[in-house]
C-alpha cells in the first residue's frame, strides 16, 4: 500500500458540514433518529428509515467488523482493499481497509477507524484493530 | 392495467463492430436505428416513441434531431436512466406507453465507444464525499458481492468459472464475439486476479458498438413480416445501502423485479426455456438466478455448474449469443444484448448450434449500477406469439 496516496477534500454542504467539523477533531460521527431509534451512516437531515426529521448527531465508537471486502489488484495507483464495514452501533459503511498487509483482510476482522489527511477535513478509513 | 400482450418486439438490430475507432457514438446510435428499423420492416417516419439513456450523446433533444426523427409524429420519449439494465426498463416503459395510447411504433437505442476512448465518469449523488475516495469500481463492487456470497454459501471460483466456460461454448458459433475461443474452469482460474475472488475470465468484454429495438403495437407487429414476439411481463426495482442498516450484498433487487414479472406474465421460472441474463461479471450471473428463483438462494453454485447453462447441454441456456462474457458488452451496458438474443431465441434465428427447441417463452434480466453499491434491476417475461 502506497502511504503517500493522495486523497480529495470532501465537498461538504450544510446538511454534512458537522460531521466534518467532528473529523477535523478525530470525531467519527453518526447520525440517530429520535423518532424511530435507528442509527445511519451517512448522515442525513431526514432518517431513511421512518422519515423524521428528528436526527442527531452521535459520536460513534468507531469499532466495526468486516462485512465484506474486495482486493483490487488492478489500479494505477496501486492495489488497495475496498470493504464494507459494520459499525458497534449498527450501520454498515464503504470504506477501504489500510495500513495493514492487505492479504491478510477477512470477513469478520474486528477493524477501528483511522484517519487520512486531506487539503480539507481528514476522512475516515478502517485498520485491524 | 397490464401491459401483457400489449406490446410486441418488432426490430432488433447489434452492430457487428466490437472496435469503432472510425466511427462516432451518435452514428453508431443512427446505424442501430436503421438496422431495426429495416429489421421490423419500418421506416424512420413510423417512429413515434423514442427511448435513449446516459449513453445517447446529449440526451433526448440532440439525439431525435441527430437522427432526424419526424418530430410531427414524435409523441412520446422517455430518457430513464438505470445503467445497463435500461433498455430492459426501455422495453417495459414502451409496452406501458403502447398500452395507453400514447406512442405506436417506439424506438430504442444503445451505443458507445469505451474501447475507443475513455468513458465519462460515473455520476454520484449525495453519498459521494463518504464514497468516492474508496475506489469502488465495477469490479471490486461486484468482487466484494461475491465475497460475501462465498462466505455466507460456500460458493467456489469453480462454479463461478462454469459461467464464463458456459459463455465460452456458445460464442464459439456467433462471428462477431470478440471472444469465440471455448475456455475451461482450469482456464478461468488461471486467468490473473483482478478484484478478489474475480479472475480476468470472471469479468465481461469492453466493447464498442451498440443495438436497438423497435417496440410496437399488437396490430402494427402482426402485419409485419417478422416472426412475432411479445412482452408479457415486466418487473423493475431499485436496492442500495440504505443507511447501511441489515446489509446484505448476496442479493440483488431482482428479488423483487422478478417476481413482478414472473406475476404479470402468470409463468414461473420453470417454464422458461432460455434465459438472457446480463453477465457483466460471473457472480452477477449466479447471484440472478437465484434471486430470480431459478434455484434457491445460495445454490446458484450448484445450479450453474457443470454445464447447466449450455445449450443442448444443461437444463436452462443462457446468453447463447456468447453473452457479455464473450461476444458484446456495448458501452459496458448489457441490457440491450439481452434483449436481442432473446428475441431471436423466439424468433427461432439463434445460430442452430445454440437454438433451443420449441423456444415459446424467453426471459431476459439484468441489472444496471454497482451490484455491491446502488443498483437497479429489470426482469422482461417475452413470448414467441
Amino acid at each position: 500500500m502506497s502511504e503517500a496516496k493522495k486523497y480529495n477534500a470532501p465537498v461538504t454542504n450544510p446538511e454534512t458540514a458537522p460531521f466534518w467539523e467532528a473529523a477535523k477533531a478525530g470525531k467519527f460521527m453518526i447520525k440517530r433518529c429520535t423518532t424511530c431509534g435507528e442509527a445511519h451512516y451517512f448522515p442525513r437531515a431526514i432518517c431513511p428509515f421512518c422519515f423524521s426529521d428528528k436526527t442527531v448527531w452521535e459520536e460513534s465508537s468507531g469499532e466495526a467488523t468486516v462485512y465484506t471486502y474486495s482486493l483490487m489488484r488492478k489500479s494505477p495507483t496501486g492495489p488497495y482493499a475496498i470493504a464494507y464495514v459494520t459499525l458497534k452501533e449498527g450501520p454498515s459503511l464503504q470504506t477501504n481497509i489500510v495500513d495493514c498487509d492487505l492479504e491478510t483482510v477477512k470477513i469478520g476482522q474486528k477493524v477501528k477507524v483511522v484517519w487520512k489527511p486531506t487539503d480539507g477535513a481528514p476522512l475516515p478509513f478502517f485498520t485491524p484493530a | 392495467m397490464t401491459i401483457k400482450g400489449k406490446a410486441y418486439i418488432a426490430g432488433i438490430y447489434e452492430h457487428p463492430t466490437r472496435h469503432a475507432p472510425d466511427k462516432s457514438t451518435a452514428q453508431l446510435h443512427a446505424e442501430v436505428a436503421k438496422g431495426a428499423i429495416e429489421d421490423a420492416g419500418l421506416t424512420k417516419d413510423d417512429i413515434d416513441g423514442y427511448f435513449c439513456a446516459g449513453d445517447a450523446p446529449g440526451g433526448l433533444w440532440p439525439m431525435v434531431d441527430y437522427l432526424g426523427l419526424n418530430t410531427k409524429k414524435l409523441r412520446h420519449v422517455d430518457s430513464t436512466e438505470t445503467g445497463g439494465c435500461s433498455y430492459l426498463i426501455h422495453l417495459g416503459h414502451a409496452a406501458e406507453a403502447i398500452a395507453a395510447g400514447k406512442c405506436s411504433v417506439a424506438l430504442v437505442t444503445l451505443a458507445g465507444k469505451p474501447r475507443t476512448g475513455p468513458m465519462p465518469p460515473r455520476a454520484s449523488g449525495a453519498e459521494a464525499d463518504f464514497e468516492l475516495a474508496y475506489g469502488a469500481t465495477t469490479h471490486n463492487a461486484y468482487g466484494m458481492c461475491a465475497m460475501r456470497h462465498m462466505h455466507d454459501y460456500g460458493t467456489t471460483s469453480e462454479q463461478l468459472a462454469w459461467i464464463k466456460v458456459a459463455a465460452s461454448h456458445h460464442a464459439q458459433y456467433n462471428p462477431h464475439a470478440m471472444l469465440k475461443e471455448v475456455v475451461t474452469v482450469e482456464d478461468v482460474l488461471n486467468s490473473p486476479m483482478i478484484s478478489d475472488p474475480l479472475h480476468r475470465m470472471d469479468c465481461c468484454v469492453v466493447t464498442d458498438g451498440g443495438g436497438a429495438m423497435i417496440v410496437t403495437t399488437p396490430e402494427i407487429a402482426k402485419s409485419l413480416k417478422k416472426p412475432l414476439v411479445r412482452l408479457i411481463g415486466h418487473g423493475e426495482a431499485m436496492k442500495g445501502p440504505r443507511g447501511g442498516k441489515d446489509l446484505d450484498l448476496t442479493y440483488s433487487a431482482g428479488v423483487w423485479s422478478g417476481p413482478r414479472a414472473f406475476e404479470e406474465a402468470g409463468v414461473t421460472p420453470k417454464d422458461i426455456k432460455y434465459a438472457s441474463i446480463y453477465d457483466s461479471f460471473t457472480i452477477t450471473v449466479l447471484m440472478q438466478l437465484e434471486d430470480l428463483g431459478f434455484c434457491k438462494k445460495g445454490e446458484g453454485g450448484k445450479f450453474v455448474a457443470d454445464g447447466n447453462l449450455i445449450s443442448g447441454v444443461g437444463k436452462l441456456p443462457f446468453n447463447t449469443d456468447g453473452g457479455g462474457l464473450c461476444s458484446n458488452h456495448p458501452v459496458n451496458r448489457g441490457g440491450m444484448t439481452k434483449i436481442l438474443e432473446a428475441v431471436r431465441q423466439l424468433r427461432g434465428e439463434a445460430h442452430p448450434k445454440v437454438q433451443v427447441k420449441n423456444c415459446d417463452l424467453a426471459i431476459a434480466h439484468g441489472t444496471g449500477g454497482l451490484l455491491g453499491v446502488r443498483h437497479a434491476a429489470s426482469t422482461c417475461i417475452l413470448e414467441r406469439a
